[in-house]
């Protein structure tokens, strides 16, 4: 019950596309004690579902901008390759830290931006 | 005389026209090149960091959508879940070749997930942009911190 709790939430925060894996990956770990690479790829797998549906509404609310996907999945796909493998098989304790820092300046520039906040939606 | 003069002047207008349509063509086709060339990187650092992660495409995606290529906050949200799908499923099949999934629990977190999965998309449409980038923002800066700890 409480795994499914956490789940809904963080459903909730991926299904608006603001990370549910950053609150998924932490509570898995905290709360249940799950292993670090586990609960990585409980997000990951738990995503593919959740996504779907999640894009089949932002599809009805004419949201998805089709035609930049297309050129940013191509790259991407490589990038995840690369990525999950590093993951598997070494400790990144140190990208860890720089992706730390990175969250945080980007956080901060989303809390504080005015940038394109007054564009109307098309 | 007069005639090669109107001739030449005719010449030169139809030149320069051409002239300014060509270099238009090339500006724009440049322009789109740049606008592809960034839109593969941000893609493929966005697979990297998920990957290696576990999460966390869309803390790259997004505020490069918005902030580098000017689309809409809400779009860019949206958008970024649809990106990230296809790269979720490779990641998921390389994590479960190395043995590290564990299926009940995941099964038990999917169908929590899916479930909050409808109600934030629906969501998402209501949240005005302000209230979104904090919300966005904050999360981020947890994650960081949580990250360090």
């Amino acid at each position: 019950m409480l795994v499914a709790l956490i789940g809904f939430f963080s459903g909730i925060i991926g299904g608006m596309g603001i990370g549910g894996g950053t609150v998924l990956i932490p509570s898995l770990v905290f709360f249940l004690g799950t292993k670090q690479h586990t609960a990585q790829s409980i997000n990951l797998i738990s995503f593919i579902p959740t996504a779907s549906v999640a894009i089949l509404i932002h599809l009805r609310n004419k949201n998805i901008e089709k035609k930049l996907v297309i050129k940013l999945i191509l790259l991407g796909v490589i990038g995840a390759v690369i990525g999950s493998f590093i993951a598997v098989s070494l400790n990144a304790q140190l990208l860890k830290k720089f992706f730390a820092g990175f969250l945080l300046l980007m956080g901060l520039y989303e809390i504080s931006s005015k940038k394109n906040l007054q564009k109307k939606r098309g | 005389m007069l005639s090669f003069a109107i001739f030449t002047r005719i010449n030169i207008t139809i030149f320069v026209k051409i002239n300014t349509k060509y270099r238009e063509f090339i500006g724009d086709s440049m322009k789109k090149s740049k606008f592809t060339a960034k839109l593969l990187l941000i893609g493929f650092i966005t697979g990297l960091i998920n990957g290696l992660f576990g999460s966390g495409g869309g803390t790259v995606l997004v505020p490069c959508l918005v902030f580098l290529m000017d689309v809409e906050d809400h779009k860019a949200h949206a958008t970024a879940i649809a990106i990230i799908l296809p790269l979720s499923i490779l990641s998921s099949i390389i994590y479960y070749s190395y043995n590290v999934v564990d299926i009940a629990l995941t099964e038990n977190v999917a169908i929590g997930s899916v479930l909050g999965g409808i109600v934030g998309s629906m969501l998402l449409n209501k949240l005005p942009v302000n209230i979104l980038r904090k919300f966005f923002g904050v999360i981020m800066i947890i994650a960081a911190v949580r990250m360090v700890i």
